[in-house]
């Protein structure tokens, strides 16, 4: 038993599965299990596993739609005051503010700051660009970006233990289970 | 100098002249000018083929070069006033403040008659001409040759130094051989001297020559000049003495043109298209207009203002003439020419305004037509009305034909030893039988003093720089013999001398400055009291009040019957160009590149001929053909032009200059080569070959139907009276308020706005050239021009409607036009064109990025880009030309018409010094200002009472493409014509 | 999320994938024409070739550097050329990479996985030759910065009110949009190069590049919300770009420009030569690369059935375009119309009927659609067909506007084709690079396309 003040000496435990299915049924039970801290590694999206590990984070679009009104108001505000106020000239009789004549340029302002913050709040979300990852010290994970399926229950789970986790995850029929060094 | 032998370089004699200063200055540059090394350079710097100008690159490469050359850099450096006290136009002279031009009083002689003018100075530099308001023959107007004089001022091909055998001489050294030549003569009493002029008008220098020839009774003076030789003998020819025509189109009901173009060039002219004008345009509820025939051998702008035109073989002319002369002197007409409506409308109208009515003849007509028209005008008793003689203006009016057949003969007799040739060009001018060329030669020595190395210069062994009539004291008349005192306006730019320098080193007094000849002899003519009061008035004035030729009283006879020369299958007749003349301006740029009225064509004459005559000799457009008149042959480009007799092949004179200079050089083919003295206006026997392959010409217009668009609203003077708002009933424009973008922009202040009467123009495109002048426009050269780029802010579109064969021809100047919804602008991305608080459509040269996209989005297509660097920044002399208030423009921005803003705004500034408003009349635009017929006007529509606010009332006025909802501040005035109802549509 | 639609003619043409791939396989044989493949002889001379022509891009700038836009063979009245209509040309083609990988995934078109990789690629670079005239085409280009809106002690501001400012926005816009799109893409296709590499210095750029990715089912969860985001975004932008550069000629009062009908006839017109560019590029591939089992009949089937629905509504441009010159009485959209079908320019405006309009409807028929060589062809024309509109629309509207006094000819440069080629070597050029360092094909994509990729079969098993 450790205190949880000092630091795991692992990371945590790896399970390897072959096939999406066992994924999707183990995340289900560990997480049924109380665990928490456990992540799931595939070559590509598995959508049942949000059910499974329950992931609802709806922030990026939250952000993204604030960027992009932050657009549409900052595009059309330069217009405006550029034409109006910065330095106001009469331009082939129209008025100071041509609206029509400006709804392009808002138009492409919005996308633009709406499309990058959805991009960047989600790469910033995932904790990327992060140099250096424990998952990646074990030998097989190559292969979660190739072929093979993975699942991770950390250490700093409350409830991790590392023999009974050890045991918890045979329990799910692993192609086999590694010990992730921090 | 003489260690200086080796080769210059520019470095080396810019240092030597930059150690010589003042007086030593010029000392120096004799020394330099005489040894072996400055030869090689000046010819190293001065190639003799020059005809790199047509190719514009190659023009701009060989003007790095010549801009840098020794004359240019070295003498321009040192441009001063003359140290004679020359009189300002303004009444304080001390009060030159830099930056703010003077006005001089001077003349510009073209052909012989000065066209009086005030010129534009900048800091001592002639910058612009504008016609001297209060002479007669201008009334503030001028043609095209003298509003191109500036440049030709400063043509940097000018002869720049005193020549011996090609090797660069001091104007002592020549003096001195020239003296000991004369003095040799002095025993024979000068029967070795032999001295060719143009037609002499100065009184000075006919004075001067009267003087020569007392210290030598021997010499002979000869005249040649390139035009004008059937007006002169005409009137011997009818009156049995010389006479000067003097025309009151003001007074005239009905005018007859003989192949004439009054309007467009020749004696007069300027003062001739504003009284034309007058009795054409339609303002102020005037509903008479004066009706006008015209028998043409080849369409000018003249005869495109006709109501009436018949297209006449040349051949044909004597008869239509002598069969019109015997209609209107009560006898009677034979021949089928007097069976057409036409002829028979216009004997009736001509006799039904006895007194009120011309008959004018061609330059380029015999001296049999002009004979002809005199005895008519006398039969409709228009001597002493419409029509003045007074007494001639040349100072020894003679045939001039004669004059040279004379010569020739001198020269093969061997009589002449001492040959002076002051001014003209004969050897490129005199129609080629009297080959002088070739005899010229045998005068032993021969003295040319010139402007250009030319064509004359080149067989001559002395060849001394001509002074630019800017940069000497003459004197001359104009048309009606009203005399203008000429003052110059800079220090002779290549140490030229003047054609009174020339005649005085036959005196006693050689070294006398032509100021002081100039004003002895009109002292000695002065009579009553104080001199120097009259003469600073008249050199003040730039002309002498009053002093136009007394009328003479002179009875025209039928002139006898010549044998009329039997028509051909195929003629040609030869016209004198509009600009270039007989090419004495054919190195001046501006007049290449001016399009000619009719044919559209710049730098380049063309073979012109009718559509129908091209379709039989199947031939197209720019196709190369060979034009043969017994034996002697030419070779031209087609160009078809409606309205061209068929069967007739027009070709203009001026062109194909060998030695003329980097523009004149190679522009051309050279028609004179057809002439003879014999039949010099029109050559019957013509053989066409088509050589089988292009030359292409440079137009600036290539479609000429209106494609029921009409850009000219047009219709007959029958038309307006039934129905005054039949302009209005062509197209509607929109409301003001039809607009997605409704605005509230207002102009409280001023609001400038332009309306031109295309009834009043005549497409004579002396305001394009103004305006190049004004504006700094850059010559773009042939090439560029051939993909349609050249850059005249203001153009003269030309029409035609009605008969295809023989169409009435409308003439339309289009610049910006200064929309108040400006297309232009909204389109431009960086706001380098936007209007300002006066209405003005202004165009910003330093933001302009050159996307193009508001000359795409201009309707009427009047932007201009600088698509290469058209603007020459190394030739220094042309830089002084420049107008400092007009931004000289580089490559890559677009440019356009700017209503003269630099005139506006200094009127705006004078006006606000004195805490007013601009008064109606002061901004005149370069434009308006030269326009002859008084075509355009301008000023602030929001004042009601000013002249443009009175014309934009006017029920002919309408907006070009108004229905575009543009707002053009620029209107127009229907042109309107006068048609004879009896005539009908064979117009 | 992705189901494969049925197809009625699924049987004829096969799958969108052969059944025979698993994860593993897809996997090394779309990494390893990456990391295994050798250079061969093949790919230098094409590389070198676009290259050669590259370098007239180079020296027709460098001598309008120099010169001056003159050189080209532009006038007044012509005052736009071969610039601007390469620069609609190029954009049009940039629009198919977008629509297949923006459009087509909201429209959950799974068989566009295998293809939209390559087609984005295409797509950037497209846009970065057609970004290149706008500033090229300038007279006094080293100040075409003076159209971004910056702050300056000048005080001024670019005019908004004209479409070429619109241009600026739209195109910066769609280039960056459309970058970070593919980047993010790219981003666990990188991972797995990274894991997948064998040499240090390809498992360190392409770990760089990743930036730690590590298919974190918590990640995918964002990563897929993101991508759809931007999905939902990129579409409008895409047409929104086109719109735009119709608003040049729209916007304007020139006969021929001035048509209510330009917007939605461009961005149909810029599908239709992006999807004819996108085959004139995968046919070849796929054949060099071996990738017919990856990139299948299937595709270039549906890619055939895009290129000839867009045809119809290019079609329906032309004949509305005429219809309203002809319905509008206005004497000089009649006039234009008629210029164009019978004035000089006649042979431009028939031969791209011939192009656009005759030449798409053998696509009516299965086989032909199934043919890659004939398929690979009639893209060629239709290339050519979409390039010579935009000539007609430039040239013949402008040659012959209002005043007829002011009506012109314009005939391109030696210039003008050395910057054209020129960007066709640069474009060429940048796809030779992109297929041998990045995967031309979406590798996480394709997995979900496997039948063993599915949750409840897997678990069948």
């Amino acid at each position: 038993m450790h205190s949880t003040a000092e630091v795991h000496p692992l990371y945590g435990l790896m399970a390897e599965f072959e096939t999406p299915g066992q994924l999707v049924e183990a995340a289900r039970t560990t997480r049924l299990a109380g665990f928490r801290n456990f992540d799931a590694y595939t070559p590509y999206p598995v959508h049942e596993l949000d059910d499974a590990m329950d992931l609802h984070d709806n922030r990026v679009s939250t952000m993204t739609f604030i960027g992009a009104v932050m657009g549409a108001i900052g595009g059309f505000g330069l217009l405006a005051w550029a034409s109006a106020y910065a330095w106001p000239l009469n331009v082939g009789g129209r008025p100071l503010i041509s609206v029509s004549m400006f709804i392009p340029i808002t138009f492409e302002c919005t996308i633009l700051l709406g499309g990058l913050t959805a991009a960047i709040s989600m790469i910033l979300m995932n904790g990327l660009p992060s140099p250096y990852h424990p998952v990646f010290n074990v030998e097989r994970f190559v292969n979660a970006s190739r072929s093979k399926f993975f699942l991770c229950i950390e250490s700093a789970d409350p409830k991790f233990d590392l023999d009974r986790t050890a045991a918890f995850l045979e329990s799910l029929g692993p192609e086999e289970i590694a010990e992730v060094a921090r | 100098m003489t260690e200086q032998s080796d080769s210059l370089n520019l470095e080396s004699v810019q240092k030597r002249l930059a150690q010589a200063t003042g007086k030593s200055y010029w000392r120096s540059l004799d020394e330099l000018f005489s040894t072996a090394g400055f030869q090689e350079f000046l010819h190293r710097e001065f190639p003799r083929q020059a005809a790199e100008w047509i190719d514009d690159d190659g023009r701009r490469n060989f003007l790095k070069i010549m801009g840098a050359s020794l004359a240019l850099a070295g003498l321009t450096g040192c441009v001063k006033q003359p140290v004679e006290y020359v009189m300002p136009y303004v009444e304080e002279p001390e009060k030159l403040l830099a930056g703010k031009p003077v006005f001089y009083a001077s003349g510009y002689p073209v052909a012989g008659l000065v066209s009086p003018i005030l010129v534009e100075t900048h800091d001592f530099r002639p910058t612009k001409v504008e016609g001297n308001p209060e002479h007669p023959a201008s009334l503030g107007a001028t043609d095209v040759p003298t509003q191109a004089s500036v440049l030709g001022l400063y043509d940097p091909d000018r002869l720049q130094a005193v020549t011996y055998l090609d090797e660069a001489r001091s104007y002592s050294s020549f003096m001195l051989s020239f003296l000991t030549a004369l003095s040799q003569q002095r025993a024979s009493a000068g029967a070795g001297i032999c001295i060719l002029t143009e037609t002499v008008t100065s009184p000075t220098l006919g004075a001067q020559m009267q003087e020569v020839l007392k210290q030598f009774p021997a010499a002979k003076w000869y005249q040649w000049d390139g035009q004008g030789h059937g007006r002169r003998s005409g009137a011997e020819l009818a009156f049995g003495q010389y006479v000067n025509p003097v025309y009151k189109f003001d007074q005239a009901d009905v005018v007859f043109s003989i192949d004439g173009n009054f309007l467009g060039s020749g004696p007069g002219t300027v003062r001739y298209a504003r009284d034309f004008a007058s009795r054409r345009v339609l303002r102020g509820g005037v509903t008479t207009q004066s009706r006008f025939y015209a028998v043409e051998a080849s369409p000018t702008s003249t005869g495109s203002k006709s109501d009436h035109r018949l297209p006449l073989k040349p051949s044909q002319i004597p008869v239509f003439t002598r069969a019109l002369a015997a209609a209107v002197s009560g006898g009677q007409a034979s021949g089928e020419v007097s069976t057409s409506k036409f002829f028979q409308a216009a004997v009736k109208d001509l006799l039904a305004a006895k007194g009120k009515s011309i008959v004018i003849a061609g330059e380029d007509q015999s001296a049999e037509i002009h004979a002809l028209v005199h005895f008519m005008n006398q039969a409709l008793e228009n001597h002493g009305k419409t029509v003045l003689l007074t007494a001639p203006l040349e100072q020894k009016a003679t045939d001039q034909y004669a004059d040279l057949k004379a010569l020739v003969a001198d020269l093969n007799g061997g009589k002449v030893d001492l040959l002076l040739i002051i001014g003209g060009n004969p050897v490129f001018t005199a129609p080629a039988e009297f080959n002088l060329r070739g005899n010229f030669q045998k005068a032993k020595t021969r003295v040319r003093l010139g402007l250009y190395e030319d064509e004359t210069a080149e067989v001559c062994q002395w060849r001394i720089p001509e002074t630019h009539p800017f940069e000497q004291w003459s004197d001359g008349p104009a048309y009606d013999g009203t005399m203008s005192i000429m003052q110059p306006l800079i220090a002779p730019l290549y140490g030229g001398k003047s054609a009174h320098n020339m005649l005085a080193a036959f005196t006693d007094t050689p070294e006398k400055p032509d100021y002081l000849l100039v004003r002895e002899y009109w002292q000695s003519k002065h009579t009553g009291a104080d001199f120097e009061a009259w003469w600073k008035r008249a050199v003040h004035d730039g002309f002498v009040k009053g002093s136009a030729a007394a009328e003479v009283t002179a009875t025209a006879k039928m002139p006898a019957a010549e044998a009329a020369v039997a028509g051909s299958a195929m003629e040609v007749s030869f016209h004198t160009d509009p600009y270039v003349l007989d090419g004495r301006y054919a190195n001046n740029a501006w007049l290449q590149e001016l399009p000619r009225p009719v044919t559209r064509l710049t730098w380049d004459n063309a073979v012109v001929m009718s559509e129908k005559t091209a379709r039989d000799l199947d031939l197209k457009d720019e196709d190369r053909v060979e034009l043969a008149v017994n034996g002697r042959s030419v070779w031209g480009s087609v160009w078809r032009v409606p309205g061209q007799p068929d069967g007739t092949v027009g070709v203009s004179l001026g062109y194909g200059r060998t030695r003329a200079g980097r523009a004149g050089t190679g522009a051309g083919f050279n028609a004179n080569l057809l002439r003879s003295a014999s039949s010099p206006t029109f050559a019957t026997g013509v053989k066409l070959k088509n050589l089988g392959e292009k030359f292409p010409l440079a137009a600036v217009q290539h479609h000429f139907l209106m494609e029921g668009r009409a850009p000219v609203r047009e219709g007959t003077l029958a038309e307006y009276i039934k129905d005054p708002l039949f302009v209005q009933k062509e197209t509607e424009t929109p409301p003001a308020g039809l607009t997605i973008l409704p605005s509230d922009w207002q102009y409280k202040g001023y609001a400038w706005g332009m309306a031109i009467d295309l009834t009043a123009c005549n497409g004579c495109n002396a305001c394009v050239v103004a305006c190049q002048a004004e504006n700094n426009i850059a010559v773009v050269g042939k090439g560029q021009v051939l993909n349609t780029r050249e850059m005249h802010w203001l153009r003269i579109d030309r029409y035609y409607s009605g008969d295809a064969a023989n169409p009435r021809a409308h003439f339309q100047p289009v610049g910006c036009q200064h929309c108040e919804n400006a297309p232009c602008e909204i389109v431009c991305p960086v706001a380098a064109t936007v209007h300002d608080a006066e209405g003005l459509n202004n165009m910003v040269y330093n933001r302009c990025v050159g996307t193009r996209y508001c000359s795409n989005n201009c309707p009427y297509k009047v932007r201009r880009f600088n698509f290469l660097l058209y603007t020459d920044w190394d030739t220094e002399s042309l830089k002084l030309q420049r107008n400092p208030d007009v931004t000289v423009r580089s490559r890559g921005v677009m440019e356009k018409c700017s209503f003269c803003v630099q005139r506006i705004n200094y009127a705006k500034i004078m006006a606000e010094k004195e805490d007013r408003r601009v008064k109606d009349g002061e901004v005149i635009t370069a434009c308006q200002a030269t326009c002859p017929a008084d075509a355009i006007a301008f000023g602030d529509l929001n004042d009601p009472e000013s002249k443009v606010s009175k014309w934009k009332r006017e029920q002919l006025n309408y907006s070009l493409l108004g229905e575009l909802n543009t707002r053009p501040r620029v209107t127009y005035l229907a042109e309107i014509r006068n048609p004879n109802p009896a005539v009908g549509e064979e117009s | 999320m992705s189901q494969p639609v049925e197809l009625p003619d699924k049987i004829y043409v096969g799958p969108v994938i052969d059944e025979q791939h698993t994860l593993a396989s897809i996997s090394d044989k779309v990494g390893g024409v990456v990391l295994r493949r050798k250079i061969t002889l093949g790919w230098t001379f094409g590389l070198l070739l676009s290259f050669a022509a590259l370098q007239g891009l180079a020296g027709a700038a460098t001598l309008l550097f120099v010169k001056g836009v003159g050189i080209w063979g532009i006038n007044i009245p012509v005052g736009w050329g071969f610039a601007i209509i390469n620069f609609v040309w190029w954009i049009g083609i940039g629009h198919a990479g977008t629509l297949i990988s923006a459009i087509l995934l909201l429209l959950n078109q799974s068989w566009r996985n295998a293809i939209n990789r390559f087609a984005e690629a295409m797509t950037l670079f497209a846009v970065m030759c057609a970004g290149m005239f706008p500033v090229l085409h300038t007279g006094r280009p080293w100040l075409a910065y003076w159209l971004l809106p910056y702050p300056n002690t000048m005080w001024l501001w670019p005019q908004f009110r004209s479409p070429l400012a619109w241009d600026v926005f739209a195109v910066t816009t769609y280039l960056i949009i459309s970058a970070v799109f593919w980047f993010v893409g790219l981003l666990p296709d990188l991972a797995t190069l990274r894991d997948s590499s064998k040499k240090d210095w390809q498992k360190r750029t392409y770990g760089i590049l990743a930036m730690g990715w590590r298919n974190s089912a918590r990640h995918w969860q964002r990563y897929e919300k993101a991508s759809l985001l931007l999905a939902g975004m990129a579409t409008p932008l895409v047409v929104s770009v086109h719109t735009v550069v119709s608003f040049d000629f729209a916007v304007s009062l020139i006969p021929g420009w001035h048509t209510t009908i330009f917007p939605p006839y461009f961005v149909a017109g810029a599908i239709y030569s992006g999807f004819a560019m996108v085959l004139t590029l995968m046919i070849p591939v796929r054949k060099f690369y071996g990738l017919d089992d990856i990139i299948t009949l299937r595709h270039l089937n549906n890619m055939a059935k895009v290129t000839l629905a867009t045809a119809l509504i290019v079609a329906y441009g032309y004949i509305m375009e005429a219809f309203f010159s002809y319905f509008s009485a206005d004497k000089y959209e009649k006039f234009m119309i008629w210029n164009r079908m019978t004035g000089p320019y006649w042979w431009a405006y028939w031969t791209l009927i011939l192009c656009n309009i005759i030449t798409p409807q053998f696509l009516w028929s299965k086989k032909i659609r199934t043919s890659p060589g004939i398929l690979w062809v009639i893209s060629i024309v239709v290339n050519i067909g979409m390039w010579l509109e935009r000539f007609v629309i430039v040239v013949t509207s402008l040659h012959r506007d209002f005043l007829p006094s002011s009506w012109g000819m314009y005939a391109p440069t030696v210039w003008d084709w050395a910057t054209y080629v020129g960007t066709l070597g640069l474009f060429m050029f940048l796809i030779f690079l992109f297929v041998r360092v990045l995967p031309m094909i979406t590798i996480f994509e394709l997995r979900m396309l496997l039948p063993g990729a599915r949750v409840k079969e897997s678990v069948a098993r």
